[in-house]
Protein backbone atom coordinates (compact mmCIF):
# COMPACT_ATOMS: atom_id res chain seq x y z
CA UNK A 1 0.00 0.00 0.00
CA UNK A 2 1.61 3.22 -0.68
CA UNK A 3 0.50 5.87 1.76
CA UNK A 4 2.95 8.48 0.44
CA UNK A 5 0.18 10.70 -0.65
CA UNK A 6 -2.10 10.36 1.96
CA UNK A 7 0.16 11.96 4.47
CA UNK A 8 -0.86 15.59 5.32
CA UNK A 9 0.01 17.95 8.02
CA UNK A 10 -2.74 16.69 9.58
CA UNK A 11 -1.42 13.42 9.89
CA UNK A 12 2.10 14.63 11.58
CA UNK A 13 0.34 16.84 13.75
CA UNK A 14 -0.97 14.23 15.10
CA UNK A 15 2.37 12.79 15.53
CA UNK A 16 3.81 15.98 17.24
CA UNK A 17 1.09 15.34 19.78
CA UNK A 18 2.19 11.76 20.55
CA UNK A 19 5.77 12.33 19.91
CA UNK A 20 5.20 15.04 22.84
CA UNK A 21 3.50 12.60 25.46
CA UNK A 22 6.08 9.95 24.63
CA UNK A 23 8.76 13.11 25.57
CA UNK A 24 7.56 14.08 28.65
CA UNK A 25 7.60 10.58 30.24
CA UNK A 26 11.13 10.02 28.44
CA UNK A 27 12.62 13.64 30.60
CA UNK A 28 10.83 12.52 33.98
CA UNK A 29 13.00 9.39 34.02
CA UNK A 30 16.05 10.97 32.72
CA UNK A 31 15.52 13.71 35.31
CA UNK A 32 15.17 11.24 37.70
CA UNK A 33 18.07 9.32 36.86
CA UNK A 34 20.63 12.41 36.89
CA UNK A 35 18.88 14.57 39.96
CA UNK A 36 18.53 17.79 37.14
CA UNK A 37 16.01 19.27 35.19
CA UNK A 38 15.79 17.63 31.34
CA UNK A 39 13.02 19.49 28.94
CA UNK A 40 12.47 17.50 26.38
CA UNK A 41 10.21 18.20 23.39
CA UNK A 42 9.38 17.37 19.59
CA UNK A 43 9.77 20.52 17.36
CA UNK A 44 8.25 19.40 14.61
CA UNK A 45 7.40 15.97 12.86
CA UNK A 46 8.60 15.96 9.34
CA UNK A 47 8.58 14.20 6.18
CA UNK A 48 12.21 14.53 5.39
CA UNK A 49 14.70 13.06 2.79
CA UNK A 50 17.48 11.15 3.81
CA UNK A 51 20.41 14.11 3.44
CA UNK A 52 17.53 16.25 5.68
CA UNK A 53 17.62 13.70 8.30
CA UNK A 54 21.30 13.88 8.93
CA UNK A 55 21.32 17.62 8.88
CA UNK A 56 18.74 17.39 11.95
CA UNK A 57 21.37 16.09 14.11
CA UNK A 58 24.49 18.15 12.98
CA UNK A 59 25.81 16.51 9.30
CA UNK A 60 26.23 13.10 8.28
CA UNK A 61 30.27 13.96 9.30
CA UNK A 62 29.35 14.68 12.98
CA UNK A 63 30.77 12.26 15.66
CA UNK A 64 28.04 11.18 18.01
CA UNK A 65 27.07 8.03 20.56
CA UNK A 66 24.27 6.73 19.05
CA UNK A 67 22.04 3.76 20.31
CA UNK A 68 19.67 2.11 18.10
CA UNK A 69 17.04 -0.14 18.56
CA UNK A 70 13.98 -1.94 16.43
CA UNK A 71 10.57 -2.21 17.59
CA UNK A 72 8.38 -4.66 16.77
CA UNK A 73 5.32 -5.42 17.05
CA UNK A 74 1.60 -3.58 15.77
CA UNK A 75 4.39 -1.02 14.94
CA UNK A 76 7.65 -1.26 13.49
CA UNK A 77 10.07 0.68 12.88
CA UNK A 78 14.12 2.03 14.31
CA UNK A 79 14.58 4.28 16.77
CA UNK A 80 17.88 6.22 17.57
CA UNK A 81 18.78 8.14 20.42
CA UNK A 82 22.05 10.50 18.92
CA UNK A 83 23.88 12.56 21.47
CA UNK A 84 26.66 14.50 20.34
CA UNK A 85 30.12 13.22 22.22
CA UNK A 86 30.36 16.11 24.50
CA UNK A 87 26.90 15.76 25.85
CA UNK A 88 27.05 11.60 26.12
CA UNK A 89 30.19 12.40 27.88
CA UNK A 90 28.48 14.64 30.40
CA UNK A 91 25.36 12.01 31.11
CA UNK A 92 27.44 9.42 31.68
CA UNK A 93 30.24 10.58 33.88
CA UNK A 94 27.17 11.78 36.25
CA UNK A 95 25.89 8.91 35.92
CA UNK A 96 28.94 6.24 36.44
CA UNK A 97 30.64 8.82 38.81
CA UNK A 98 33.97 9.04 36.28
CA UNK A 99 35.03 12.65 35.68
CA UNK A 100 37.59 11.21 33.20
CA UNK A 101 35.03 8.95 31.53
CA UNK A 102 35.25 9.82 27.37
CA UNK A 103 33.55 8.36 24.56
CA UNK A 104 36.49 9.55 22.24
CA UNK A 105 38.82 7.38 23.74
CA UNK A 106 40.28 4.62 22.21
CA UNK A 107 39.15 2.08 23.70
CA UNK A 108 35.85 3.11 25.74
CA UNK A 109 35.77 1.69 29.30
CA UNK A 110 32.91 -1.18 28.80
CA UNK A 111 31.21 0.70 32.23
CA UNK A 112 30.68 3.83 29.93
CA UNK A 113 29.45 1.38 27.36
CA UNK A 114 26.97 -0.56 29.70
CA UNK A 115 26.14 3.26 31.31
CA UNK A 116 25.09 4.52 27.72
CA UNK A 117 23.18 1.38 26.64
CA UNK A 118 20.98 1.38 29.69
CA UNK A 119 20.40 5.58 29.30
CA UNK A 120 18.64 4.43 26.31
CA UNK A 121 17.04 1.43 27.23
CA UNK A 122 15.65 3.79 30.05
CA UNK A 123 14.67 6.54 27.69
CA UNK A 124 13.02 4.53 24.80
CA UNK A 125 11.01 1.88 27.07
CA UNK A 126 9.35 5.47 28.61
CA UNK A 127 9.11 6.87 25.40
CA UNK A 128 7.71 3.71 24.01
CA UNK A 129 5.45 2.89 26.83
CA UNK A 130 3.37 6.33 26.83
CA UNK A 131 3.17 5.47 22.86
CA UNK A 132 1.69 2.01 23.18
CA UNK A 133 -0.93 3.53 26.07
CA UNK A 134 -1.83 6.09 23.79
CA UNK A 135 -2.39 4.29 20.40
CA UNK A 136 -3.55 1.16 22.04
CA UNK A 137 -0.41 -0.25 20.07
CA UNK A 138 1.62 -3.11 20.93
CA UNK A 139 5.09 -1.89 20.64
CA UNK A 140 8.13 -4.29 21.88
CA UNK A 141 11.38 -2.79 21.75
CA UNK A 142 14.71 -4.79 21.26
CA UNK A 143 17.69 -4.39 23.07
CA UNK A 144 19.65 -1.30 22.26
CA UNK A 145 23.09 -1.71 20.87
CA UNK A 146 25.47 1.47 20.53
CA UNK A 147 28.06 2.88 18.00
CA UNK A 148 30.31 5.94 18.35
CA UNK A 149 30.50 7.24 15.08
CA UNK A 150 29.10 9.45 12.04
CA UNK A 151 25.93 10.09 12.62
CA UNK A 152 25.19 9.32 8.73
CA UNK A 153 26.67 5.76 9.05
CA UNK A 154 24.92 5.08 12.16
CA UNK A 155 21.20 6.33 11.37
CA UNK A 156 21.43 5.22 7.66
CA UNK A 157 20.61 1.73 8.81
CA UNK A 158 17.48 2.53 10.41
CA UNK A 159 16.80 4.08 6.60
CA UNK A 160 17.38 0.08 4.78
CA UNK A 161 14.01 -0.38 5.56
CA UNK A 162 12.04 2.64 4.85
CA UNK A 163 14.37 3.29 0.98
CA UNK A 164 12.60 0.27 -0.51
CA UNK A 165 9.42 2.34 -0.41
CA UNK A 166 10.57 5.46 -0.86
CA UNK A 167 13.13 8.59 -0.49
CA UNK A 168 11.68 10.35 2.57
CA UNK A 169 11.09 9.08 5.77
CA UNK A 170 8.71 10.73 8.76
CA UNK A 171 10.82 11.55 11.53
CA UNK A 172 9.93 12.36 14.55
CA UNK A 173 12.50 14.34 16.58
CA UNK A 174 12.55 14.85 20.19
CA UNK A 175 15.22 17.85 21.47
CA UNK A 176 16.84 17.30 24.92
CA UNK A 177 18.11 19.81 26.74
CA UNK A 178 19.61 19.92 30.22
CA UNK A 179 18.74 23.28 32.45
CA UNK A 180 22.44 24.49 33.15
CA UNK A 181 22.73 26.65 36.62
CA UNK A 182 22.57 29.50 34.88
CA UNK A 183 20.13 28.48 32.85
CA UNK A 184 21.65 27.32 29.87
CA UNK A 185 20.83 24.36 28.10
CA UNK A 186 24.04 22.54 28.29
CA UNK A 187 23.08 19.60 26.09
CA UNK A 188 21.58 18.87 23.01
CA UNK A 189 20.35 15.67 21.65
CA UNK A 190 18.20 13.87 19.16
CA UNK A 191 15.40 10.85 19.33
CA UNK A 192 14.43 9.72 16.14
CA UNK A 193 11.29 7.46 15.62
CA UNK A 194 11.54 5.72 11.98
CA UNK A 195 8.11 3.72 11.49
CA UNK A 196 8.49 1.51 8.40
CA UNK A 197 6.38 2.50 6.08
CA UNK A 198 3.89 -0.75 6.14
CA UNK A 199 3.19 0.64 9.84
CA UNK A 200 2.11 4.37 8.60
CA UNK A 201 -1.47 2.97 8.04
CA UNK A 202 -1.57 0.96 11.31
CA UNK A 203 -0.34 4.20 13.23
CA UNK A 204 -3.07 6.41 11.73
CA UNK A 205 -5.90 4.02 12.10
CA UNK A 206 -4.64 3.90 15.74
CA UNK A 207 -4.75 7.84 15.84
CA UNK A 208 -8.54 7.73 14.12
CA UNK A 209 -6.85 10.01 11.23
CA UNK A 210 -6.78 7.57 8.50
CA UNK B 1 24.81 10.62 -8.31
CA UNK B 2 27.44 12.86 -10.16
CA UNK B 3 30.42 13.14 -11.99
CA UNK B 4 33.00 15.74 -11.73
CA UNK B 5 36.66 16.34 -14.00
CA UNK B 6 39.79 17.30 -12.14
CA UNK B 7 40.62 19.93 -10.47
CA UNK B 8 36.84 18.84 -8.36
CA UNK B 9 36.73 16.21 -6.30
CA UNK B 10 33.46 14.30 -5.62
CA UNK B 11 32.81 13.16 -1.96
CA UNK B 12 30.08 11.52 0.15
CA UNK B 13 30.20 11.70 4.19
CA UNK B 14 29.18 9.31 6.56
CA UNK B 15 28.98 6.34 4.58
CA UNK B 16 27.47 3.19 7.08
CA UNK B 17 25.94 -0.35 5.32
CA UNK B 18 26.00 2.13 1.76
CA UNK B 19 28.77 1.30 -0.67
CA UNK B 20 30.17 4.48 -2.52
CA UNK B 21 31.21 3.34 -6.05
CA UNK B 22 33.91 5.84 -7.86
CA UNK B 23 33.88 4.76 -11.70
CA UNK B 24 37.22 6.96 -12.93
CA UNK B 25 38.87 7.26 -16.36
CA UNK B 26 42.43 7.56 -15.50
CA UNK B 27 43.66 9.56 -19.12
CA UNK B 28 40.31 11.71 -18.98
CA UNK B 29 40.18 12.55 -15.58
CA UNK B 30 37.09 12.51 -15.12
CA UNK B 31 35.29 10.68 -12.38
CA UNK B 32 31.51 9.47 -11.12
CA UNK B 33 30.31 8.86 -7.74
CA UNK B 34 27.01 6.81 -6.68
CA UNK B 35 25.67 6.17 -3.07
CA UNK B 36 24.50 2.69 -3.35
CA UNK B 37 21.90 1.36 -0.57
CA UNK B 38 20.59 -1.84 -1.68
CA UNK B 39 21.93 -4.61 -3.36
CA UNK B 40 18.89 -4.92 -5.55
CA UNK B 41 16.22 -3.33 -7.30
CA UNK B 42 13.81 -6.12 -6.56
CA UNK B 43 13.85 -5.04 -3.58
CA UNK B 44 12.25 -1.66 -4.46
CA UNK B 45 8.49 -1.91 -3.22
CA UNK B 46 7.52 1.03 -4.48
CA UNK B 47 6.29 2.36 -8.38
CA UNK B 48 8.90 5.01 -8.88
CA UNK B 49 12.40 3.39 -8.60
CA UNK B 50 15.17 6.20 -8.09
CA UNK B 51 18.02 3.74 -9.57
CA UNK B 52 21.23 5.71 -8.31
CA UNK B 53 20.53 3.58 -4.81
CA UNK B 54 20.54 -0.03 -5.91
CA UNK B 55 23.73 -1.85 -7.06
CA UNK B 56 22.15 -3.46 -9.97
CA UNK B 57 20.85 -0.20 -11.47
CA UNK B 58 22.87 2.63 -9.74
CA UNK B 59 26.42 1.55 -11.38
CA UNK B 60 24.75 1.53 -14.89
CA UNK B 61 22.83 4.37 -14.76
CA UNK B 62 26.55 6.09 -13.44
CA UNK B 63 28.51 4.57 -16.38
CA UNK B 64 25.66 5.92 -18.76
CA UNK B 65 25.65 9.43 -17.39
CA UNK B 66 29.67 9.26 -17.96
CA UNK B 67 29.33 7.62 -21.69
CA UNK B 68 27.06 11.24 -21.90
CA UNK B 69 30.31 13.11 -20.82
CA UNK B 70 32.43 11.47 -23.39
CA UNK B 71 33.61 8.68 -21.90
CA UNK B 72 34.70 5.03 -22.92
CA UNK B 73 33.20 2.18 -20.82
CA UNK B 74 36.48 0.54 -21.93
CA UNK B 75 38.60 2.89 -19.83
CA UNK B 76 36.44 2.68 -17.09
CA UNK B 77 37.83 1.68 -13.17
CA UNK B 78 36.10 1.21 -10.31
CA UNK B 79 37.51 2.19 -6.28
CA UNK B 80 34.34 1.30 -3.80
CA UNK B 81 34.45 1.77 -0.26
CA UNK B 82 31.71 0.93 2.82
CA UNK B 83 29.40 -1.96 3.32
CA UNK B 84 30.21 -1.95 7.05
CA UNK B 85 28.17 -3.52 9.79
CA UNK B 86 26.93 -0.44 12.23
CA UNK B 87 24.94 -2.85 14.21
CA UNK B 88 24.62 -6.88 14.98
CA UNK B 89 20.44 -6.43 14.37
CA UNK B 90 17.97 -5.20 12.30
CA UNK B 91 14.57 -6.17 10.73
CA UNK B 92 15.26 -9.11 8.35
CA UNK B 93 15.45 -6.99 5.78
CA UNK B 94 18.35 -5.03 7.33
CA UNK B 95 20.31 -8.33 8.53
CA UNK B 96 23.90 -8.18 6.50
CA UNK B 97 23.29 -5.72 4.18
CA UNK B 98 26.57 -4.20 4.17
CA UNK B 99 28.10 -7.28 3.03
CA UNK B 100 25.05 -7.99 0.56
CA UNK B 101 25.73 -4.33 -0.66
CA UNK B 102 29.40 -5.37 -1.36
CA UNK B 103 28.77 -8.90 -2.94
CA UNK B 104 26.44 -6.91 -5.17
CA UNK B 105 28.65 -3.77 -6.61
CA UNK B 106 31.67 -6.19 -7.36
CA UNK B 107 29.18 -8.43 -8.88
CA UNK B 108 27.49 -5.25 -11.36
CA UNK B 109 31.17 -4.35 -12.06
CA UNK B 110 32.13 -7.88 -13.07
CA UNK B 111 28.86 -7.61 -15.70
CA UNK B 112 30.12 -4.37 -17.00
CA UNK B 113 33.30 -5.61 -17.36
CA UNK B 114 34.72 -2.80 -15.22
CA UNK B 115 38.09 -3.63 -13.09
CA UNK B 116 38.08 -2.95 -9.54
CA UNK B 117 41.28 -1.53 -9.13
CA UNK B 118 41.03 -0.66 -4.64
CA UNK B 119 38.71 -1.19 -1.87
CA UNK B 120 38.34 -0.48 1.51
CA UNK B 121 35.15 -2.14 2.84
CA UNK B 122 33.63 -4.21 5.73
CA UNK B 123 34.48 -3.63 9.29
CA UNK B 124 32.01 -1.78 11.25
CA UNK B 125 32.95 1.44 11.30
CA UNK B 126 31.69 4.54 9.39
CA UNK B 127 33.42 6.17 6.30
CA UNK B 128 33.71 9.52 4.61
CA UNK B 129 34.83 9.33 0.97
CA UNK B 130 36.74 11.74 -1.05
CA UNK B 131 37.64 11.35 -4.94
CA UNK B 132 40.59 13.21 -6.62
CA UNK B 133 40.46 12.65 -10.78
CA UNK B 134 43.48 13.99 -11.05
CA UNK B 135 45.50 11.28 -8.85
CA UNK B 136 43.17 8.50 -9.64
CA UNK B 137 42.96 8.38 -5.68
CA UNK B 138 40.03 7.69 -3.21
CA UNK B 139 40.65 9.30 0.48
CA UNK B 140 38.89 7.71 2.90
CA UNK B 141 38.51 8.83 6.29
CA UNK B 142 37.35 6.87 9.57
CA UNK B 143 36.67 7.91 13.12
CA UNK B 144 38.93 5.87 14.83
CA UNK B 145 41.62 5.30 12.15
CA UNK B 146 41.78 8.90 10.55
CA UNK B 147 42.35 9.00 6.48
CA UNK B 148 43.74 6.53 4.29
CA UNK B 149 44.38 6.82 0.38
CA UNK B 150 43.44 3.70 -2.00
Amino acid sequence: MNTDNLITDMHLDVLKEVGNIGAAHAATSLSQLLNRKIDMHVPKVELVSFDGMFDLAGGAETVVAGIFLRIEGDLSGSMFFVLPLDSANHFIRKLIGDETFDFASHDIPDMGISAMQELGNILSGSYLSALSDFTGLKIYPTVPSLSVDMVGAIVSFGLIEVSQHSDEVIVIDTQIREEGPDGTASVNGHFFLLPDPSSYAAIFRSLGVL
Amino acid sequence: MNVVKEPMTIRTSGLGSCVGVVLYDQTKKIAGLVHIMLPDSNLGKSDQVNVAKFADTGIYALMELLKAEGVRPMGLKAKIAGGSQMFQFGSNDTIRIGPRNIEAVKKELKRLSIPLTAEDTGGSSGRTIEFDPAHSILHVRTVSQGTKEI
